[in-house]
């Protein structure tokens, strides 16, 4: 074919030396075709980033191409020499990597770093670079360009960095730009916009993309191809809306099972049994075949690629057959929640909650204003059942997490649980009272110590509580804790790094049920996982709380997850809750404008669905200088004259609904 | 041999160190997260071979360290020996002929005659100006001048074999042990030390322990007939005062650590784990402490403890007490002054580790702040406290050398390399040069340090977790 950019064939890319190198990519082939997106979707560690570093030649000093080629319009790139290398790294190809924050250097001005970037490639100086810098920074969308250009990156927002990180791709004219999950650091709102950018940017240029990431919704959003990896192969390759109606692999069909959403509420979702097997040894059999339910004989040996039409292919035995279909599990339905009834007094009520970190200057330490991370959020949870919190990051969301469990002493407001005033509660009584509210991070690696047990770890709240009896009940109690959460018994004795990402989360979750919690504040403790142990964790957590009747605070700005897993929803916008509600109703149809652009800016993991994505302009305002009148109104597509005078009061809705919006006031 | 045990305060300390590093060392090989850096550290070539040489210096400081009174033969008819009235160390005994032996003031290095020329009074009334032979150094020989190199060259020929010998003895032994650990015939595991195909290194250890070993029987086979490092002014074995002056660096080095360490960690985590009044009051302190020049307060410290001392003379038994507590107040003053970088590291540490999940959820069970600290905050920091001890032993080695240069360092009496120095200094200016108290001085201090130093190297490597992702 004439118009294929990119050709990668048989690529293999070890990591060290010795005699157990990890084949990180093995076997890998790829076409990208001209002005396409194609998109490498895996879950973390099945080497899709370091498929691209090898397309680069940047890999890690430990890392080497053992065989394959790549060809860049004919060029074969592992033959250049590398000076003629660096020509074509920013010049016929560039790059983008996940992390803006330090992918720019903080010492040196925006026009400065993207003017060595044209510099380097078109050799401009003078008032034409200033030009052409000026040029890039539009093209990527930046507002007020010209002094944007003088600023320090520090000055910028964490999208507006992702912009002139792309705007220094740019520079050299590329004719593939290969972005390494371009938008898994930023919030929805933000990744709407830069996921728009790009489309809008290859439209005008005609450059291909290559994106990687292990987000399906991203992927349904932008791609036109995708090909799935797995243990450092390729093993699903489709056209776009081939693969989201089709998924011909049993492991591609597995992850759109595991994803969670509203139409799985009653049922638990299906999970990939098993982890990625390693990679620091030769295979023989399909790579899959421990955690596939559908493994048979021939599995043994390595099933080879089979073409399935154009464009098209699987590497799977199963392929071949076209009626093949992994039927849904059937899942174990489970139990209606036991609902605390609306009748009775809330377990946890939060009344005008309000944080406020001081900021001091100067000498003296004065304190020169405040940081409102949280500013009047009051909600009320029932036993029983799940308060979802959501918004995008820096909105307060994990400070009022945080500020109910008393971790931060709230500045005002009222937090009681149970009938007791948990502000008001000092020392040996604080102390025992927290027995009842437990904490789940998102991070598992660093919400435990790594210079202990994991029999420890999970011990140290009850010896805190001083529960669970002597020293071998306690034991046992820990060793039937790790056993509720799938973990095996011996468990006890090893460290956390021993355990994968899915298992340390659920040694978390093991550690906060010894003490016989009421109340769970989950902070996001999915976020950092792959879906497929997302959704492990997920049924883990309904499982619970239908045992015991925990109520859970789940803090998250994944709206999928809220929608299988929350009863009611509060959406948080600098500090406070612009729109509150029962779950189904709320994601149905939201009031509060944004509500409405937050949940629009969700990727949904269905190319069909063409939704209308509500495109907010600029960024969240700093919460230590919120704007006057509503918090929203410089960002609302429908503000009016008065949104900019007072914050509007919270309006209740015949369906139980409460929204802060002088709109909805307005309609009734 | 001995009249009573003598316990100084340098030396009770010192054995409570040891004690620490034995509880430690039990305490740690039960924790994967200790044990592993050490392990790391044992398996690197640079690691053992350090080891075996701090060993040695170890080994001779220990052995420096357990004092007595010496029997000495009574005079009395009856009673067979008296107890003496002065303090030696087991090391002193171990080597009583070189302590002994006193010559009458300069000699070179295996010399046989004095450095000095004399007036000589010979048999037959005549006298002549010459130098004298040396009442120990080569006195058996009965032509200094033609024997000399057949003797000194046998001498040393006996020393190497005998320690040839000795490693041969000492390495079979490490052989079958090791063998016996392995499960495996004695050949197979001398083939595999050999070969150099073990995880530790074993057989850098053992060339490492030859070479010292030989080294170690030639200079005793050599001092038995000669002043191996030759005599200072009174005649004293400079090798004899270089060995003696192992125990007091290795003191300063490890006792000044063991006083600061307790201030250092407290007042560190305090100061990051509480912060607010608690920070401000431990930050104000350490930097006032800081903004006082060291020099001074050590200096000024010292010659208040001499005004006391000369003030209360009645008070000290021997002259070895009255040095030793000099020694002790040289450490504590020399910890008062460097406990303050250790303690800002750790205060910002434990500022990071305050506010990270795990110490978040132990807060939110309800476990108590010294718990978290105990628990949480002080194992996630020894890492700091093992790097910067190991790194500044090295420093207070050399600090002590220039603090008894300038004579405020340890009591005039003790030997000390920094005393040797600085006696060297007179001895440098006078002709011919005697340069051999300057050579022997430099050349256990720097063995030390570098061996110190190089190790210090290994431990950071293998215990900072930053440098263990890069490898």
């Amino acid at each position: 074919m004439t118009d294929t950019l990119l050709k990668v064939e048989n690529l293999k890319t070890w990591l060290g030396d010795g005699e157990h190198p990890v084949r990180a990519v093995d076997g890998v082939d790829l076409e990208i075709r001209r002005g396409e997106t194609f998109a490498l979707l895996g879950e973390s560690g099945c080497g899709k980033s370091m498929t691209a570093l090898s397309i680069m030649r940047l890999l890690p000093p430990a890392g080497r191409i053992v065989g394959g080629e790549v060809l860049l319009g004919g060029t074969s790139l592992l033959d250049l020499p590398e000076y003629r290398m660096r020509e074509a790294r920013g010049g016929r190809m560039s790059m983008i990597f996940q992390e803006p924050m330090t992918s720019l250097n903080p010492v040196l001005t925006i026009g400065r770093q993207i003017g060595e970037a044209v510099r380097v490639h078109e050799g401009e100086i003078g008032q034409p670079l200033a030009k052409r810098v000026l040029e890039l920074l539009k093209a990527v969308g930046i507002p007020d360009p010209e002094r944007r250009m003088n600023e320090y990156p520090h000055q910028l927002s964490g999208g507006m960095k992702q912009r002139i990180m792309i705007a220094m791709a740019l520079a050299g004219k590329p004719d593939l730009l290969i972005a390494d999950e371009p938008t898994t650091a930023l919030d929805v709102t933000i990744q709407a916009q830069v996921l728009a950018l790009l489309k809008e940017l290859q439209r005008d240029t005609g450059m291909a993309i290559l994106l990687i990431t292990h987000d399906l919704g991203v992927v349904a959003e932008v791609a036109d191809r995708v090909a799935v990896m797995y243990a450092g192969q390729i093993i699903e390759l489709a056209e776009c809306e081939r693969f989201f109606g089709h998924a011909r692999h049993p492991y591609s069909q597995k992850l759109f099972q595991s994803l969670p959403d509203a139409g799985k509420r009653a049922s638990q979702l299906s999970v990939i049994a098993g982890s990625v097997p390693d990679l620091d040894q030769p295979f023989s059999a399909c790579r899959f075949i421990d955690r596939c339910e559908h493994a048979f004989a021939d599995c043994q040996t390595a099933p080879g690629w089979t073409e399935l039409g154009p464009g098209q292919g699987v590497r799977c035995y199963l392929a071949g057959k076209p009626e093949f279909r992994v039927s849904m599990t059937p899942v174990k339905a489970v139990q209606a929640p036991a609902m605390g009834g609306e009748g009775l007094s809330p377990l946890l009520n939060v009344d005008q909650l309000k944080v406020h970190f001081p900021i001091h200057k100067g000498v003296f330490r004065r304190t020169v204003g405040h940081v409102k991370a949280v500013d009047g959020v009051s909600l009320s949870i029932f036993a029983g059942r799940t308060v979802a919190l959501v918004g995008e990051s820096g909105c307060g969301k994990t400070t009022v997490g945080k500020g109910i469990l008393q971790l931060i002493r709230p500045t005002a407001g009222r937090v009681q649980f149970d009938g007791d005033e948990l502000t008001r509660l000092r020392g040996a009584a604080l102390r025992s009272r927290r027995a009842d509210l437990q904490i789940i991070f998102q991070d598992p690696m660093a919400s435990m110590n790594p210079r202990m047990l994991v029999g420890d770890i999970v011990e140290e709240g009850m010896k805190a509580q001083r529960i669970g009896g002597n020293a071998l009940q306690r034991r046992e109690r820990v060793r039937e804790l790790l056993e509720q959460v799938g973990l095996p018994g011996d468990a006890v004795s090893r460290y956390p790094h021993e355990f994968s990402g899915g298992q340390r989360q659920r040694i978390c979750v093991a550690r906060a049920l010894a003490v016989d919690p009421r109340l769970i504040v989950c902070d996001e403790p999915t976020s950092a996982l792959d879906v497929s142990v997302q959704a492990q964790i997920l049924n883990l957590l309904k499982q619970l709380q239908n045992s015991h009747g925990l109520a859970y605070l789940f803090i998250t700005h994944n709206i999928s997850v809220v929608a299988y897993l929350a009863d009611e929803v509060a959406v948080m916008y600098l500090g406070r809750i612009v729109e509150r509600g029962e779950v189904n109703r709320l994601l149905a149809e939201p009031r509060h404008p944004y509500t409405q652009a937050l949940l629009s800016a969700v990727p949904v993991a269905d190319p069909a669905s063409k939704r209308e994505v509500i495109r907010l302009q600029g960024d969240m305002p700093s919460p230590a200088h919120p704007p006057s009148g509503c918090h929203f109104h410089p960002r609302c597509p429908v503000a009016m004259p008065v949104c900019r005078e007072r914050y509007p009061a919270v309006t209740r809705l015949s369906d139980g609904r409460e929204v802060s919006c002088f709109k909805v006031e307005q309609e009734g | 041999m001995t009249g009573g045990l003598v316990i100084l305060w340098t030396d009770g300390l010192i054995f409570l160190l040891l004690l620490f590093t034995v509880v430690f060392g039990v305490y740690a090989s039960r924790r994967e997260h200790l044990r592993g850096p050490w392990r790391l550290v044992v398996r690197s070539r640079v690691g053992v071979s350090t080891l075996v040489v701090l060993a040695f210096y170890v080994i001779v400081g220990l052995l420096d360290s357990i004092h007595f009174h010496p029997l000495a033969p009574s005079q009395e008819a009856g009673v067979e020996s008296v107890r003496s009235g002065e303090v030696i160390s087991l090391f002193d005994h171990l080597v009583t002929p070189l302590r002994e032996r006193h010559e009458k003031t300069y000699s070179a290095p295996l010399a046989t005659h004095l450095y000095a020329k004399e007036t000589i009074e010979l048999a037959d009334g005549s006298v002549l100006r010459d130098y004298p032979r040396l009442q120990f150094g080569g006195a058996h020989l009965e032509d200094p001048h033609g024997d000399w190199a057949g003797d000194v060259l046998k001498l040393g020929l006996i020393g190497l074999s005998k320690g040839l010998l000795v490693t041969l003895v000492v390495g079979n032994i490490l052989l079958a042990l090791l063998a016996g650990r392995w499960r495996m015939g004695f050949g197979d595991a001398a083939r595999a030390v050999l070969w150099g195909r073990t995880i530790v290194p074993w057989r850098v250890a053992l060339v490492t322990l030859g070479v010292l070993l030989i080294l170690v029987m030639v200079s005793i086979e050599l001092s038995t007939g000669y002043h191996l490092l030759g005599t200072d002014k009174v005649g004293e074995d400079v090798f004899y005062q270089a060995l003696k002056s192992i125990r007091t660096g290795l003191l300063i080095g490890t006792l000044t650590t063991l006083v600061m360490l307790p201030a250092a960690i407290l007042l560190g985590i305090m100061a990051g784990y509480f912060r607010g009044w608690v920070d401000d009051l431990i930050q104000y302190t350490y930097t006032t402490l800081n903004s006082i020049p060291g020099v001074l307060l050590i200096a000024a410290a010292i010659l208040m403890l001499q005004i006391y001392m000369s003030n209360h003379a009645d008070d000290f038994n021997s002259l070895v007490e009255r040095a030793d507590l000099r020694l002790l107040f040289l450490c504590i003053i020399l910890g008062v002054t460097s406990w303050t970088g250790l303690c800002r590291l750790l205060r910002g540490e434990a500022m990071k580790l305050r506010e990270v999940d795990y110490v978040q959820a132990a807060e939110a069970f309800g476990v108590g702040h010294f718990q978290i600290i105990l628990r949480h905050i002080l194992p996630n920091v020894l890492h700091i406290v093992l790097i910067t001890v190991v790194l500044d032993f090295s420093g207070l080695v050399l600090a002590e050398a220039v603090l008894s240069y300038v004579n405020i360092g340890v009591d005039p009496t003790m030997n000390s390399w920094g005393n040797m120095i600085n006696s060297a200094r007179l001895e440098m200016a006078r002709e011919p040069v005697v340069w051999w108290s300057l050579l022997a001085s430099m050349l256990f201090m720097f063995t030390l340090v570098l061996s110190a130093n190089l190790f210090s190297d290994v431990v950071r490597d293998a215990f900072d977790p930053r440098l263990r992702n890069s490898r």
